[in-house]
């Protein structure tokens, strides 16, 4: 498809979002409300009498009627204004801003480690069905999707931390002897290297590594047992007899044919496995003091903080629409056969 | 927002600072090479706990209970608490002292309505300005018109307007109260009534925000032992001494990191392996594991005036009658609560022999007696038994579950059927203390003020806020107002207030269990001193 297309085409389809992003502010906002629990209650303080409860609660807005509320919540975020979180006491986008790359980082770093795991264990599985590699892919991506994250977090820290010492103190991002780097991207390994500080990125890199390995352990079973499935499929299709009827050498059938054609549901589960992790990531964000926005989220809940909840489920929606369309452009890259119309 | 720069701090002027520049050529050598944080030299000291600071000024609406700890170490206030040296070698704040700060002194009037203090102006703000009364009487005109907590936390000491504080000069503040109270002196030294620079606050203020709660939500500035020279929500706070504090021997440490770790796990990972100094709050099970361990000491200071209870709803039927609460407080097993909850740590409050002076929390005359719990339940309305459910909150449960659990198998002995009812924590108070509304449940309330009358106050008097049993009793009413006020050398102080004890251990609203503790872990550094307010003060520690 020409360029021109395909932008006319990103555009519908980022129209077609619009009502998608509406329907979940409404439903976030009445879902919010609806949670047990009175913020006003729990801001007030220790020793908070009914008076001071009532005072906190008109100061925060909460004693208007529903669709007031709805209607000053619009009207800010037509601004661009998310609300200021209570827990934290900050704009909910200044911290969203600066959580999500926390957990953007974390999870790419996290799907890459598992991708160059997972993807070459699947192909080899496939190539050869019921091998010792086959059972040992089979054994290591059970272990990993079974075990619950926080769990491997807490071995690995005590194995790698606790133990033997080689891994930093599990204390977030950075240790306290770092400093941030200047922000751009807000991915500490990119900033760093912007700011050509190599100490900086060796230090955030580091606090990485336990992190992304506990995530990427989760999540190397579908990719691997959707590889292994994708290529088995592909292996014994038609095309692949012909180009082997054909003579082309075993290399050229695996990568270039094969491969690429099982290429779509493996980026297809990635972006499933992208998302649910994002989202998903909360406990590995606790053990590891990781200031991500999953933890953010879970405390908003739990302390029934209006606008971050809104704020963080807002945010997820628009990530998520942006992923969908960026899967499905790079679908038409893959197959070019896959085109929007068809989608 | 960029705290640092705000700060004036670059990021070379803190390397340099935290004198880690040899550490940080060793952060170079090859990847996961283990680097010892303790490497960092002496007077950079980390702390670690689970809980957020979610602003830098106590009077905002919101702020939560681990936010209190800026108010204690970047302000001073007109009075301050002593500090005393407990049994086991720690220090403690001492209730009975109360000793100059920002009023180097100060006069009460015969009738006890006027206060005035003198100004120590030789003191100074962070910005080297001095501290005048004028700014005392800003920041305590904010501190009653803020509303919610602090408004409330002043209202204890009497002091509820504006029109009560006069700045007489730059070196003479003067408080009028309309009633004499004990309170009000004490009051003063609480974390609350904080001094801020009355010049910097104004010209930050705005319209809409006279009392600037904007800017000093993000910025401090007080005339206390330290600043904060970096905020990252939910993730770290970095303190920086005042050279220039005024209010005492300057703190041994130059900066104080408190990171926010919420696993419990990692945290107990970091203090053992000495890389935190300090883990602030851990729970029984880790005090008591960590409290053996070689080089790792542990503090658990009893929590003063708090208790935690049962609390038993004299709104909900059986509990109604006599009876049933005496056959609840002899079924309670006691000791095995103290041990399996507490671990052993804090004070039993159980087994006591009547009441015994005025010392408060003191042991309740009950003790574990399946027989005697059978009798009471056999003379009252409800010797059948009944269906209650136990609630208890999820945010507590590491002390809450295996209480109510033990508390459950043994009413069941009696034939009371109780079943647990686990509450998330954003509801816990509105269901506990709002609404009062859960029949059977557990309670902590612990005063600030460290006076008797003042936990009945709260925790006994009809509709106040940790009264969650619906008690009421018009002889308690009275004599909680009666010596709420009043000196304990009063005549009338002690017998009063012991006749209020009487009453609670014989009506049994709340069904006393034990006296918590605070617990500390401290790894290489010493200097951990406990106060009411339950929250780290960085001022006298040091590394050791």
């Amino acid at each position: 498809m020409a360029a021109p297309g395909r932008l006319k085409v990103i555009g519908s389809r980022l129209l077609q979002a619009i009502p998608v992003v509406i329907g979940v502010i409404i439903v976030t906002f009445i879902l919010t409300r609806a949670l047990p629990g009175d913020p006003a209650v729990y801001f007030a303080g220790t020793i908070a009498d009914e008076e001071s409860i009532q005072e906190v609660r008109e100061a925060l807005g909460l004693d208007k009627s529903m669709p007031e509320q709805f209607f000053y919540y619009v009207g800010d975020l037509l601004r661009g204004d998310l609300g200021t979180s209570l827990m934290t006491g900050l704009p909910v986008a200044e911290e969203l801003g600066r959580r999500l790359p926390a957990s953007l980082e974390l999870t790419l770093v996290a799907l890459i480690i598992s991708c160059a795991v997972a993807i070459p264990l699947g192909i080899l599985a496939a190539t050869r069905p019921n091998s010792l590699a086959d059972h040992a892919c089979r054994v290591l991506v059970t272990a990993g999707v079974s075990l619950p994250t926080f769990f491997t977090g807490l071995v690995l820290i005590y194995v790698f931390y606790y133990v033997l010492g080689w891994a930093p103190p599990p204390l977030g991002r950075l240790d306290f002897i770092f400093l941030e780097p200047p922000r751009v991207t807000g991915f500490f390994l990119i900033d760093s290297v912007l700011a050509g500080d190599w100490e900086t990125f060796w230090g955030a890199a580091k606090q990485l590594v336990l992190p992304a390995v506990t995530l990427a352990l989760f999540t190397l079973a579908p990719i691997a047992r959707m590889t292994r499935a994708a290529m088995l499929q592909s292996l014994s299709s038609d095309y692949i007899r012909t180009a082997r009827a054909a003579g082309l050498n075993g290399r050229t059938i695996l990568y270039g044919y094969a491969f690429h054609n099982a290429m779509l549901p493996v980026v297809t589960t990635l972006g499933m496995v992208f998302s649910f992790t994002l989202g998903a990531n909360v406990l590995v964000e606790k053990v590891f003091a990781w200031p991500g926005i999953g933890s953010f989220a879970v405390d908003a809940l739990v302390a029934s903080d209006y606008a971050a909840v809104q704020g963080f489920v807002f945010v997820m929606a628009i990530l998520f629409v942006a992923l969908n369309l960026a899967i499905d452009i790079l679908y038409t890259l893959i197959d070019p056969r896959i085109g929007f119309d068809a989608a | 927002m960029d705290q640092t720069t705000k700060a004036g701090l670059s990021r070379r002027t803190f390397l340099k600072g935290t004198g880690t520049v040899g550490v940080l050529s060793a952060g170079m050598v090859p990847f996961l090479k283990h680097l010892p944080a303790h490497a960092a030299t002496d007077d950079v000291m980390v702390a670690t706990m689970g809980q957020t600071i979610n602003s830098l000024d106590i009077h905002r609406t919101g702020t939560n209970r681990p936010s209190y700890q800026i108010a204690v170490n970047c302000y001073d206030r007109l009075v301050a608490f002593g500090t005393k040296t407990m049994p086991d070698g720690s220090l403690s704040y001492d209730y009975s002292v109360i000793q100059p700060d920002i009023a180097k002194s100060w006069e009460i009037s015969d009738d006890g309505l006027v206060m005035t203090f003198a100004i120590d102006t030789s003191r100074k703000f962070q910005d080297g300005t001095p501290v005048t009364a004028q700014d005392v009487k800003w920041s305590f005109d904010r501190a009653v018109s803020a509303g919610g907590f602090p408004t409330v936390q002043m209202r204890a000491g009497g002091f509820t307007s504006t029109d009560q504080f006069e700045a007489v000069d730059d070196e003479t503040f003067v408080i009028t109260l309309a009633e004499p109270t004990k309170l009000a002196l004490p009051d003063l030294a609480v974390p609350v009534p904080y001094i801020l620079n009355s010049t910097v606050a104004k010209a930050n203020a705005t319209e809409d925000d006279p009392w600037a709660m904007e800017y000093v939500h993000q910025n401090t500035i007080g005339s206390g032992a330290f600043k904060v020279v970096r905020w990252d929500a939910g993730q770290q706070l970095v303190y920086e001494r005042n050279d220039d504090w005024g209010g005492g021997e300057l703190p041994a440490v130059k900066r104080l990191i408190i990171r926010e770790v919420p696993s419990q796990s990692t945290r107990r990972a970091l203090i053992e392996r000495g890389d935190v100094q300090m883990s602030f709050n851990i729970p029984y099970k880790d005090a008591a594991e960590l409290a053996e361990m070689e080089g790792v000491d542990v503090y658990s200071t009893p929590i003063e005036n708090a208790i935690y209870v049962v609390g038993v709803n004299h709104d909900f039927e059986p509990f109604k009658d006599p009876d049933v609460r005496k056959a609840l407080a002899y079924a309670i097993p006691y000791e095995e609560i103290f041990q399996t909850a507490a671990y052993g740590r804090g004070v039993r409050m159980f087994g006591g022999s009547g009441v015994e002076g005025t010392a408060w929390p003191q042991p309740s005359p009950y003790s574990t007696d399946l027989d005697k719990a059978k009798e009471h339940l056999a003379k009252s309305g409800f010797a059948d038994g009944f269906d209650v459910p136990f609630s208890i909150s999820l945010g507590q449960l590491d002390w809450m579950e295996p209480t109510a659990l033990l508390i459950i198998e043994a009413l069941g002995k009696i034939g009371i059927n109780s079943t647990l009812d686990k509450i998330p924590s954003a509801q816990w108070r509105t269901a506990s203390l709002v609404e009062k509304r859960l029949p059977l449940h557990l309670e902590g309330f612990g005063g600030w003020l460290n006076y008797p009358c003042y936990y009945f106050f709260w925790a006994y008097k009809d509709g106040h806020l940790f009264n969650s049993s619906n008690y009421r009793n018009d002889e308690v009413e009275t004599l909680v107002d009666e010596t709420l006020y009043i000196p304990v050398d009063h005549p009338d102080y002690a017998p009063k207030v012991k006749r209020m004890f009487e009453i609670a251990f014989e009506d049994l609203p709340r069904i006393p269990l034990f006296q918590p503790t605070l617990n500390v872990a401290m790894n290489g550094a010493t200097g951990f001193e406990y106060w009411f307010h339950r929250q780290l003060d960085g001022r006298k520690l040091a590394k050791s």
